[in-house]
């Protein structure tokens, strides 16, 4: 067996390097997208080492610097525990217990998703804020103050309340996936309901808990709007502000941004020590256990459940109808251009991600590779880069005079030319994006490639059929749907990107994000009501396509 | 390789006599495939005839779908040459891709292709047909599988059986000068898998169309096969029509992978061979030469070979040691005198219990093949 375990992944390894020309051709494709996306952190890293290791050691340690590393750090630190008190208690409630309405409080505990995190700072602000609309309500109450919601903790809790669905979703396809004979296995083995949780349940559900905690903590670390609309000092923010101040030392932003990779770097790392090293979460066959009976806990539980729900939805949504209702003239200031903008960019980004996405993720999903895996991996930079750090690096490339000599001996002059004309136009924009959101392209288009029995391209070929024609008539249309969802996610999540959005777009050129941006800094709430609902519509449908395409691999 | 094949010359008289005026169709030359320093397939060399039907059996990781790959263009193999229809499909400088063979595949699982109907299905192959030639051999193709009336179902509609049905249909519609089959039978159930033996067959015999099949079900391969090719750690063992594999395995590996085998050591003497079941003629073992004289040898014996009656402990030769309850039979393990352990198989009505003495007697009417101790 063990002979033929190995003989098996040989020939894998085998027909991967086998498939001649155009298995060739395919690899060198998937290389040209990954190396391209990869340019913004080469740029990065080339622009930071140009000014020499003391002056970025200089600005490292200055007492500013290290003062948003450790603001960041404690952000970051804070959401993720959040998350997992918020996510994991409900996750469990839902899978686990009796709870009255459990498909409900499913749905409602997915649902902040679909509330773009500066959406809801925003509107949390109004709310909660001086002056805002708990303060007007309160005042005759004779209440004069209520705690400011602007710093760390408003900043945590904004991150918690509209991140933590993350960390509920992947614990709930844990405690799914988890064999619920286990269980009772262990209890006839004489352990306590509590000990067989603790034994049993939580390292078979804990890689789940960690991927969820990964992708909060991720997103804590490089979000843009919720710190700056809470005025807490920490990378994104203050990348954005060096970037866009003159009086800053040279290669501030770009270091700030390293150091930023640089702690991305090490969740990652953390990540894959906690959650790499058990495939545990994969158990199939999920015969359930009985379900836990809550008796008079099921009152806190409802409360909790309820808490939750209202800060998360109630809040945003029952702030943005109350702009709509009240706002007057100002809510119809809002002009159109801005949301055929927005259409126009994502439609954009979408197709090319996909016609990158494709040669990667048939490539990635088909070799073996040592060479397929690092292009696999390339293609995921921009999951884990922020947009900020995105914007910097494009704005440097595109402006700066000699990056391009340095690395290209002949025609630099024309091909600096040709870069640095495309700064800050509408390709530009789009690139941000596809180098930002290529990683859901690839990872749609990925799974859908492996679902496809191997055997059928094998069958095609014995039927007279080339591997390229066995691709457009077999695998193409089987692939399909999952092409068609990784281009709606790409589309959707562009829609709501904000800080590649206002650093890289043309002067003048108004979308959805930028336009709310605007009007809050002008204070015109009402304005924001129209296209902050629609951005809350978009991200609905962004979830939908994400089930949908859920359901179709299962 | 080259001593079971000439053994075989010995006493396998009617190994190809039904294909033995047949054009040779398929022909394997010292075929070797070698993953790095791994070799899954040892120089093989094969001839199948035109309409017959062969089966690769033996255990899983013996090199049997490798070669079938190798013949299916799917792999290509590292020595030695592959003839399909008189022409080299395979070889040190030549090799054509699966597409270009002309040969058809009927994988394990089907490989049905899911997006498209049960008739697109049958026609994949047909591409270079115009219409009519098409619908009409896509309408005689089902016909022949016996599925009539279902061309327009999508293919999960359908049930395990009739998915088998389609993938028969599909392989054999562009005329493939072979047809390779990867454990067919294995996806179904077991009902349904003798069944689709005999149906397969069928098909197969009606549409005339050579075979090589692989699997590592011997009831299977015995069942459907003209002949058995047996394969052991990437190499050839045996081969010939299934009775003759079945009865005279020219190995101590063939044997005890076929049927449930047991070994009774005797010791051969000069006009007897003595076990601890009693001594008997030296015509009873198939082949004997004088050489043997005096020397130890383990012979064949199967569990219909030998039946045990009750004993008293000191008349008896040996003991129940445990017994398997089949339905319609008990098949009793005993543990003979000398230590060796032999099986007796017995109708359901006949009880005995574990523990108990029992007199084993040798009741075959035919000779045994033997193998000199190791």
């Amino acid at each position: 067996m063990a002979t033929s375990d190995r003989l098996d992944r040989l020939r894998n390894d085998g027909t991967g390097d086998d498939d001649g020309a155009a298995g060739f051709s395919l690899a060198v494709t998937a290389g040209a997208v990954a190396a391209v996306v990869s340019l913004p952190i080469i740029v990065l890293v080339v622009q930071a080492t140009d000014y020499g290791l003391g002056h970025l050691l200089g600005l490292v340690t200055q007492p500013s610097s290290v003062q948003v590393a450790v603001n960041s750090v404690v952000l970051t630190g804070i959401v993720t525990v959040g998350c997992v008190a918020v996510g994991v208690p409900l996750a469990v409630l839902t899978v686990q217990t009796d709870l009255p309405f459990r498909r409900f409080w499913t749905v409602v505990g997915a649902l902040p998703l679909v509330v773009p995190s500066y959406i809801g700072a925003f509107t949390f602000i109004a709310a909660f804020g001086p002056r805002g609309e708990l303060a007007d309500l309160l005042a005759p109450l004779g209440v004069e103050r209520i705690p400011a919601i602007y710093g760390l903790h408003g900043a945590a809790l904004t991150l918690v309340l509209f991140t933590y669905p993350y960390v509920f979703l992947t614990t709930r396809a844990a405690l799914l996936s988890f064999d619920g004979t286990l269980v009772e296995a262990a209890r006839t083995l004489n352990h306590s309901r509590w000990e067989a949780f603790k034994r049993v349940t939580v390292p078979q559900i804990l890689p789940g808990v960690a991927a969820g905690t990964l992708l909060s903590s991720l997103y804590a670390l490089s979000d843009f709007g919720t710190p700056s609309l809470m005025r807490y000092e920490v990378f994104t923010q203050q990348i954005y502000v060096a970037q866009r101040s003159l009086g800053v030392p040279e290669g501030y932003p770009a270091m700030l941004s390293l150091q930023l990779l640089a702690i991305v770097a090490v969740v990652l790392a953390l990540e894959s020590r906690v959650g790499g090293s058990t495939s545990a979460y994969i158990s199939r066959g999920a015969s359930r256990a009985n379900r836990v009976e809550l008796g008079v806990w099921k009152w806190p539980a409802l409360a909790f459940c309820s808490l939750v729900a209202v800060l998360c939805l109630g809040v945003p949504l029952g702030v943005l109808v109350w702009w709509l209702v009240r706002g007057g003239e100002a809510v119809f200031e809002f002009d159109p251009t801005a949301a055929w903008n927005s259409l126009r960019v994502a439609v954009g980004a979408a197709v090319v991600a996909t016609l990158l996405a494709l040669p990667v993720a048939g490539y990635s999903a088909r070799s073996t590779s040592v060479t397929s895996t690092v292009v696999d991996r390339l293609t995921y930079v921009g999951y884990a880069v922020p947009g900020v750090v995105i914007g910097v690096a494009l704005i440097y490339l595109t402006t700066s005079v000699d990056l391009l000599t340095w690395w290209l001996p002949v025609g630099a002059d024309a091909v600096t030319g040709v870069v640095q004309s495309v700064y800050k136009t509408v390709p530009l924009l789009v690139f941000a994006y596809v180098v930002r959101f290529l990683p859901q392209a690839v990872g749609t288009v990925r799974s859908s490639v492996l679902q496809v029995d191997p055997k059928l391209t094998e069958a095609a070929r014995s039927l007279g059929r080339s591997s390229t024609g066995a691709f457009r008539e077999v695998t193409l249309p089987l692939i399909a749907p999952g092409v068609a969802a990784g281009a709606a996610l790409v589309f959707l999540t562009t829609m709501k990107e904000l800080p590649a959005t206002l650093m890289l777009s043309p002067i003048g050129f108004e979308t959805l994000v930028s336009y709310i941006w605007l009007v809050r800094g002008a204070g015109s709430y009402g304005a924001a009501a129209i296209p902050a609902l629609v951005l809350v519509g978009v991200s609905a449908l962004s979830m939908v396509v994400i089930l949908a395409q859920e359901r179709y691999n299962g | 390789m080259a001593e079971p094949a000439s053994q075989r010359q010995d006493h396998d008289d009617t190994a190809t006599d039904d294909f033995a005026d047949a054009d040779t169709v398929l022909e394997l030359d010292g075929v070797t495939k070698a993953y790095g320093t791994e070799t899954a397939v040892t120089d093989v060399s094969l001839d199948v005839q035109d309409g017959e039907l062969l089966t690769l059996l033996g255990p899983s990781g013996c090199g049997k779908t490798t070669t079938l790959r190798m013949l299916a263009g799917l792999e290509r193999p590292t020595e030695g040459s592959i003839e399909l229809g008189g022409k080299t499909v395979a070889g040190p400088e030549t090799f054509v891709a699966a597409e270009d063979r002309g040969v058809g595949i009927i994988f394990q699982d089907f490989a049905l292709f899911p997006h498209l109907s049960v008739e697109e299905n049958v026609a994949f192959g047909l591409s270079d047909w115009d219409d009519d030639a098409t619908s009409e051999r896509v309408a005689e193709m089902l016909d022949l599988v016996d599925m009539p009336d279902m061309g327009d179902r999508s293919v999960d509609q359908l049930s395990g059986g009739q998915q088998q049905r389609v993938a028969v249909a599909r392989s054999l519609a562009p005329e493939p000068d072979i047809l390779l089959l990867d454990e067919p039978f294995s996806n179904l159930d077991v009902r349904l898998r003798v069944e689709m033996r005999e149906e397969v067959r069928r098909i197969l015999k009606e549409a005339g169309v050579t075979a090589v099949s692989v699997t590592h079900d011997q009831e299977e391969a015995l069942s459907i096969s003209d002949r058995v090719a047996v394969l052991n750690d990437g190499r050839i063992e045996q081969v010939g029509d299934p009775e003759g594999v079945f009865e005279h395995p020219e190995s101590r590996f063939v044997a005890s992978f076929l049927g449930q085998a047991a070994f009774l050591s005797a010791r051969v003497g000069s006009d007897t061979v003595d076990t601890a079941i009693g001594s008997y003629d030296r015509t009873l073992l198939k082949g004997l030469t004088d050489g043997y004289q005096g020397a130890m040898v383990d012979v064949l014996v199967r569990p219909d070979d030998l039946r045990a009656v009750p004993a008293t402990s000191d008349s008896g030769n040996g003991t129940i040691v445990k017994r398997q309850y089949t339905g319609p039979s008990f098949i009793y393990h005993v543990e003979l005198d000398n230590g060796d352990v032999v099986r007796c198989l017995h109708n359901h009505a006949e009880d005995m219990g574990v523990g108990e003495p029992v007199t084993v007697d040798l009741v075959s009417d035919h000779s045994l093949a033997w193998y000199p101790t190791e």
